[in-house]
């Protein structure tokens, strides 16, 4: 039914695959905002969770992974995108369909620096609002840097 | 015990001084000191785990009140002891100092816990290592959470500050400069 599903909603996919019992398709950044589209009008109408990730080892590191729920026939599907240039990572904002995806964007921007062009406002969520790093990029040292406590033979490095 | 209603109460010992017939002569610092010590009204700023012990302190098996601390005051105006229980992330770290500034003299902090300490487990890019990276600290409260009974002796730690303080402490040029490390006044 899932499969069948996925075909007849004609979505512009690249890549599709199956985990963890749901379906996952892969869409090329220029067509995010067009698949959406397609999904709110079949009844995709909540749009679960938006979130980043940071691949440094991939030629394109940032991506952006969306969860929409189908309420009517109970279904879910995820749906990843990629942002073409890693110095000025950008994708379209869904704040025009989903007004939920507001401050999911906003968390994303906060934490990897994705830019979600169209959204109403860009601005950090969670972070202190004059941090300049994006915490959650795999190069951003996690440990707090302010620190003259620690000697590092004292943590066996 | 709890079967007798005519039990004696337990009044603080008054300090040492010349007692007569309709009189009672002490200095003027002790009896501050004794009033202080006696009714030091708390601001409870607790943010996690530890707050949750607060709790218990501040309910009828542990009584936080006996202490003359009976009314926490969720105000800074009329505090006079801040008690910062739980983690401080960077982004509240200038919360807890507006909080801290707010608050008139003669003021005293309590850090409660680990994480206000020191950071705790906490060692990462979103939280305070040790409050008193931004305000100073009197009593330092270690455990991670600390029992009620901890945070008992904190709280009587800060009595013997008041207690003991020298009058005019506030206004020393010791005081100050102790302030103005932190960029207060």
């Amino acid at each position: 039914m899932m499969v069948k599903l996925l075909d007849t909603l004609q979505l512009p996919i690249v890549s599709r695959r199956s985990t963890f019992g749901m379906d996952e398709v892969l869409i090329a950044v220029e067509d995010w905002i067009k698949t959406f589209q397609v999904l709110h009008a079949n009844g995709y109408s909540l749009l679960t969770d938006l979130c980043g990730a940071h691949f440094p080892e991939s030629d394109a590191q940032y991506h952006v992974i969306a969860h929409v729920h189908n309420l009517q026939i109970n279904h879910r599907i995820r749906l990843k995108t990629v942002a073409r240039d890693n110095s000025n990572p950008q994708v379209p904002s869904l704040t025009g369909l989903y007004s939920g995806a507001n401050w999911m964007e906003r968390e994303t921007f906060d934490f990897y620096g994705i830019q979600f062009i169209g959204h109403p406002n860009l601005t950090r969520i969670l972070n202190s609002d004059d941090m300049t790093a994006y915490p959650m990029r795999k190069d951003f040292p996690l440990e707090d840097d302010t620190r003259d406590d620690k000697k590092d033979e004292a943590f066996g490095r | 015990m709890a079967t007798n209603n005519n039990q004696s109460v337990d009044m603080a010992p008054a300090p040492e001084g010349i007692e007569g017939s309709g009189f009672f002569l002490t200095s003027l610092e002790k009896a501050v000191g004794l009033a202080r010590k006696n009714s030091l009204w708390p601001l409870p700023f607790a943010t996690s785990c530890c707050g949750i012990e607060f709790m218990a302190t501040m309910g009828s098996h542990y009584d936080f009140a006996r202490f003359g601390s009976e009314r926490p005051s969720f105000s800074p105006r009329q505090a006079d002891l801040l008690m910062v229980m739980g983690t401080i992330s960077k982004k509240l770290g200038p919360v807890l100092k507006q909080v801290y500034e707010q608050m008139a003299e003669p003021r005293w902090v309590l850090s409660v816990g680990a994480c206000a300490s020191s950071g705790g487990i906490f060692d990462t890019y979103s939280v305070l290592q040790g409050i008193d990276r931004i305000i100073p600290v009197d009593i330092y409260v270690p455990g991670c959470p600390p029992r009620p009974e901890q945070i008992i002796d904190g709280l009587m730690q800060i009595q013997t500050l008041a207690e003991t303080e020298k009058i005019g402490y506030r206004n020393s040029p010791e005081y100050k400069a102790r302030l103005a490390k932190y960029g207060i006044e």
